[in-house]
């Protein structure tokens, strides 16, 4: 019972205090209109470049955008502890931690489904770009997926902030690649063979691909594959994490460096 | 004249120097062109255009310019704010404007780490040339954009201050920027509405100035145009600076963040 409020109320609670983004004059141009202009973007120079459609780019930045509030959204809900000199307290009570862990994930898992959901919509809105209703359900669920794998690579992330100075230049950089690796807006067979190899054990790459299937008008049973590699592989990131986490926080007790920015 | 001209340049060294150890600036005026530069080169390899990849590189590393000084010069009051400098640099004999310029032309000046590391690896991975057409008109052209965009961000700097959020601000204006001024993509292609939106941004002409440089073309317009916007920014910039420090004066507001 104790480790279900953590979760649930310990993990709101986190998210309201400590995901400096929420509030809506800066959640509003960060999380909703920077992506829709990512998308825009994206979608011209593919225009431009003779690449491909505008529906390869709206999908591929759409499910991407989910990273920015996983990834930016972990560093802060648990890097941000040191910041806020809270760290100490918050390891000295004897909560639950896989409770108190992934707990702080789910609002933002929720945040990351929405923020594509948006880039979904814009697109449809802006470019040519079209979705029927009986495709919806399937792409709604490889989001869902996809979002909780950018939040395990959020959760490793944020646990590195345990240890690292400066969490969010790590942040900037897994966004950054990720970008570049998944697929989002280079054709993964167009990428050199190293970097496809790489692309396979990240989040997203597989998320991308079912979501661009089910687009085309894949049955969900067809990408099925591909969502549960997106979860393995976020569930891979998030066992990786605890198990950081614990490392980190065991080191910094024996080193006294809990509190030290 | 000599003292502002050396505090300017004592600013910008000093700025620049300090830029140089920050994460958050190498990042985006290093590692993000890069990785940008490389989804462009990819995308234009994998696409059906024909078209040089000096173009790509050349236009990542304006974005580049244009982040560092997107970000550096619309947080830069705020900075000061934060850091508690702001009424030290206000209450220095010199006007403001002298203050803050050093500042935002560093933040321009950085930028030019994005066009190097984008050229250098786009040579080195992707076989891009690195022949230049004009090379006179490159010289010159480099540096008038880049004097350009730091009194671009003179304006910037000036005006975010107002709102509250400076950085969701510079989140929200990184891509629609490089989207409208052409930076990888024909301005041909974009609506006929954002045309009057790019004429009046200072990265339209100067990465226009370095393409035609580079690549083959008529530098001097755009060389012009990039000279003209950045008078007509100081200007802005001046008047912006003192309404800005007029409303902190009378509200007392200078140190608030």
């Amino acid at each position: 019972m104790s480790s279900l409020r953590v979760f649930f109320v310990g993990g709101y609670l986190a998210y309201r205090a400590l995901f400096n983004w929420l509030r809506p004059t800066i959640y509003i141009p960060t999380m909703l209109g920077g992506p829709v202009f990512q998308i825009l973007f994206f979608a011209y120079i593919g225009r431009f470049a003779g690449l491909r459609n505008d529906e390869f780019f709206v999908v591929g930045n759409a499910v991407q955008a989910s990273a920015l509030a996983g990834i930016f959204g972990m560093a802060m809900t648990i890097g941000g502890e040191r910041w806020t000199q809270t760290l100490s307290p918050l390891l000295a009570t004897p909560a639950n931690r896989i409770a108190l862990f992934l707990g702080r994930a789910l609002p933002l898992v929720v945040n990351g489904v929405f923020v594509s959901a948006f880039g979904f919509a814009v697109g449809w809105a802006l470019l040519d770009f079209d979705l029927s209703a009986g495709e919806l359900p399937g792409i709604a669920l490889v989001v869902l997926v996809s979002s909780f794998a950018c939040t395990a690579l959020g959760l490793m992330t944020g646990a590195v902030g345990l240890r690292a100075r400066d969490v969010f230049f790590l942040a900037n950089l897994v966004t950054l690649l990720l970008l570049l690796f998944c697929g989002a807006n280079v054709p993964l067979d167009s990428l050199p063979g190293w970097m496809q190899t790489v692309a396979k054990g990240l989040p997203l790459t597989h998320g991308i691909q079912a979501a661009r299937e089910l687009a085309d008008g894949a049955l969900f049973s067809d990408v099925s594959g591909l969502v549960a590699t997106e979860a393995a592989i976020g569930a891979c990131y998030a066992a990786a994490a605890y198990f950081l986490f614990r490392f980190f926080e065991a080191d910094g007790r024996r080193r006294a460096t809990l509190e030290t920015i | 004249m000599k003292r502002i001209l050396r505090l300017l340049y004592r600013g910008w060294l000093f700025h620049l120097k300090s830029l140089t150890l920050s994460g958050f600036f190498i990042i985006v005026s290093v590692i993000s062109p890069v990785i940008f530069a490389s989804i462009a080169y990819l995308m234009f390899r994998a696409g059906a255009r024909p078209g040089s990849l000096l173009f790509v590189a050349i236009g990542a590393g304006m974005m580049g310019i244009w982040s560092a000084t997107l970000f550096g010069s619309g947080g830069a009051i705020q900075w000061q704010r934060w850091q508690g400098t702001l009424e030290y640099c206000i209450a220095a004999p010199p006007a403001f404007i002298w203050v803050i310029l050093p500042l935002t032309m560093a933040t321009a000046t950085i930028g030019l780490y994005s066009l190097t590391s984008t050229l250098v690896w786009g040579w080195l991975f992707f076989d891009v040339p690195f022949e230049l057409a004009h090379p006179a008109w490159f010289i010159i052209a480099l540096p008038a954009a880049v004097l350009a965009l730091g009194l671009l961000g003179l304006v910037l700097a000036s005006t975010f201050v107002l709102y509250r959020n400076a950085n969701a601000l510079s989140n929200l204006l990184e891509y629609p920027v490089w989207l409208v001024t052409g930076l990888l993509t024909g301005l041909a292609l974009l609506p006929g509405w954002t045309r009057p939106i790019s004429w009046v941004l200072a990265p339209t002409w100067g990465v226009k100035a370095l393409r035609e440089a580079a690549l083959g073309g008529d530098p001097a317009f755009p060389v012009a145009m990039s000279l003209a916007l950045g008078i007509a920014y100081l200007v802005i910039g001046h008047y912006c600076l003192l309404y800005f420090e007029k409303l902190a004066r009378e509200r007392a507001t200078l140190a608030i963040a």
